[in-house]
């Protein structure tokens, strides 16, 4: 039972992360129809930049944990933000009216780019966080000890999954990105500037990405310049598990996504835990390629 | 304005033919990997620039290709290039089971798809699936292979053999693109319902260009096997089906000279690069984005099919 409820709060707490990489994946492809094979790296650009800011500015001297946590998000996010807008200017725009498969070409070459500019500017080598940011101790819940850190993780994902669905429900921005997602078109002719709704997703999805890439910094202690591309499947898997293109799918997907292979991991073979979530991503491309969530469309003709 | 192509084609078969007999046997082996690659690239083009399927699993098929030889060869000692049909028959029926219920996902669906299936082929060896595979070592020991009685062993005689077995691959390829067949591909390539419309089985189409293109990297595997003499998983990553796929994008989809021109670019142009070795595949990445933005149908792209019957009598008839 303890193992169980380990593996599920594990679960659950990787699973938000899945989750907060697989908004970024569902919010483009939900408008350009593009699989944006860079936004894994972009989550690893988050990771490498929060370890950056925070050795050379030493924030934990001046501010407690959450204080440093706060501020290096924001940071991060600001900062990923803006280098999502720039592939998104540099790499896609120009194709915006190309063949579906040269804006994936384009993609994953912006992916290789940025693995090797992490790699050229960092280092090949795992890069280690410093583990004195978040307290290490355990919250005893109904007799069951879970680290603080693992509730912190699942708890800032949530909060920020709340505010996006928040924000594209209720502002007039996001209305303005669902309508472009549903007809682009049709949106252009209601005067809603479908260039700027596409530049405010390439805004917010690589902001989540790169939070994300903090919190697996934190939440892990080491990151990887390739790490962005095992990541970015996954969450790509939990962004189709929940119907992609569907706000609130990513996030059941990631977080259903994050307990399977948890799971998995732990009572099915740990070896075999990465084509657990490739063998849930095929059975469910095969039998509801609309994802648990996704409505059923007809393929226009 | 008079077709030079033929004269280029001639040159640059010569100067290849040549080319062992200048090259020392580090360059005549980076030649050889331009040719692995050149028929690896042959044969995911019939499915992504025939049939336009995007196909980002081809490793799990050369995988499958080189292992079969692999393990048969060290465990009965049955000459490797013997095993290269039993490679390619493992393969393609592997992809006719794989392919079978996925083959008519939407384009980015089951470029997801077969990303995944090269994971799993992947971690399935990793894990030495059926204590066949040798786990993350892979397998060692694969025996020369020999031709006629004459053992090849030394960089300028598997030169030969892959240059060899890239020509016949390129004549018969040749050959299926202007056939029936072909034609039929390429139609459900540029409109799928019309192709439906018109008597295409385009599922069964689909289903046949994964399962040719299948078993020839099933072959080209045998020849990785035979080449290196030893085999491991991390030979068969994901990266392997990008280059395969890149030197199909980056050359031309649907063209011969076009997929060639892509792997020697590809494989070839890096390692005149070597003292860059770290940032090329920076550069690599960002000639990716550019070349999409710019050119998008390939270096070579295929020209236009004509038809004489057309015409002769004011219509040709279809696929």
């Amino acid at each position: 039972m303890d193992l169980f409820l380990q593996q599920l709060t594990n679960g659950l707490a990787v699973g938000s992360i899945y989750a907060l990489i697989a908004l970024g994946y569902t919010m483009v492809y939900g408008v350009l129809k593009l699989i944006n094979f860079a936004h894994g790296d972009l989550f690893a650009i988050g990771a490498y930049l929060g370890l950056t800011l925070l050795t050379t500015f030493g924030l934990s001297q001046y501010l407690g944990p959450m204080g440093v946590v706060i501020v290096l998000a924001v940071m991060v996010m600001g900062l990923v933000a803006v280098v999502g807008a720039v592939l998104e200017r540099v790499a896609y725009r120009p194709l915006r009216q190309a063949h579906r498969l040269s804006a994936v070409v384009s993609a994953m070459g912006a992916s290789i780019f940025f693995q090797n500019a992490l790699m050229l500017v960092y280092g090949a080598r795992y890069k280690v966080y410093p583990h004195d940011i978040l307290p290490k101790n355990a919250v005893s819940i109904m007799g069951f000890e879970i680290p603080l850190v693992r509730l912190l993780v699942l708890l800032t994902s949530v909060l920020m999954m709340v505010a996006l669905y928040l924000f594209i429900q209720k502002t007039r921005i996001g209305t303005a990105i669902r309508a472009a997602a549903i007809d682009q078109r049709a949106a252009k002719l209601m005067g809603i500037n479908v260039d700027r709704v596409i530049m405010i997703v390439f805004l917010i999805g690589p902001a989540l990405g790169g939070v994300a890439g903090l919190m697996v910094g934190l939440y892990y202690g080491q990151i990887n310049f390739t790490m962005g591309w095992m990541y970015g499947l996954k969450a790509f898997t939990a962004a189709i598990l929940g119907g992609i293109g569907n706000i609130p799918g990513a996030m059941v997907g990631g977080l259903l996504l994050g307990v399977i292979e948890a799971m998995g991991a732990a009572y099915i073979s740990i070896a075999w835990k990465d084509a657990i979530t490739f063998m849930v991503l095929i059975a469910i491309l095969i039998v509801r390629p609309t994802g648990l969530l996704g409505e059923r469309v007809a393929d226009k003709v | 304005m008079k077709d030079v192509r033929p004269v280029i084609y001639a040159v640059f078969c010569g100067a290849l033919l040549l080319a062992p007999f200048f090259l020392n046997a580090y360059w005549v082996d980076v030649l050889n990997n331009v040719g692995l690659y050149a028929i690896l690239g042959l044969s995911l083009n019939i499915i992504l620039g025939h049939a336009g399927l995007f196909h980002m699993g081809h490793a799990a098929f050369y995988a499958m290709g080189a292992y079969t030889t692999a393990i048969i060869n060290t465990s009965y000692q049955i000459p490797v290039l013997w095993l290269m049909p039993l490679s390619g028959l493992v393969a393609g029926v592997a992809a006719l089971v794989i392919a079978r219920p996925i083959i008519h996902l939407r384009g980015d669906y089951l470029l997801i798809v077969t990303i995944g299936l090269v994971e799993i082929v992947r971690i399935a060896l990793i894990n030495n699936v059926f204590g066949i595979t040798g786990g993350s070592n892979g397998i060692f020991g694969i025996s020369r292979p020999e031709l006629f009685g004459f053992r090849i062993r030394r960089p300028e005689h598997f030169f030969f053999l892959i240059w060899g077995f890239a020509a016949i691959t390129v004549f018969l390829f040749h050959r299926l693109e202007n056939s029936r067949f072909g034609r039929a591909l390429n139609y459900l390539r540029e409109d799928d319902v019309a192709a439906e419309g018109s008597g295409i089985n385009t599922a069964h189409y689909k289903l046949i260009a994964f399962v040719v293109g299948a078993v020839w990297a099933g072959m080209a595997g045998n020849i990785f096997a035979a080449k290196m003499t030893i085999i491991a998983p991390e030979s068969f990553n994901f990266w392997e089906s990008v280059i395969m796929f890149m030197i199909v994008l980056l050359g031309g989809r649907g063209s011969i000279p076009g997929v060639i021109l892509g792997a020697f670019l590809i494989v070839g142009l890096p390692e005149l690069f070597r003292q860059f070795a770290t940032a090329r595949m920076l550069v690599f990445g960002a000639i990716m984005v550019a070349m999409m933005i710019f050119r998008t149908e390939g270096i070579l792209p295929p020209r236009p099919r004509r038809y004489p019957a057309a015409v002769a009598d004011g219509g040709g008839d279809g696929p």
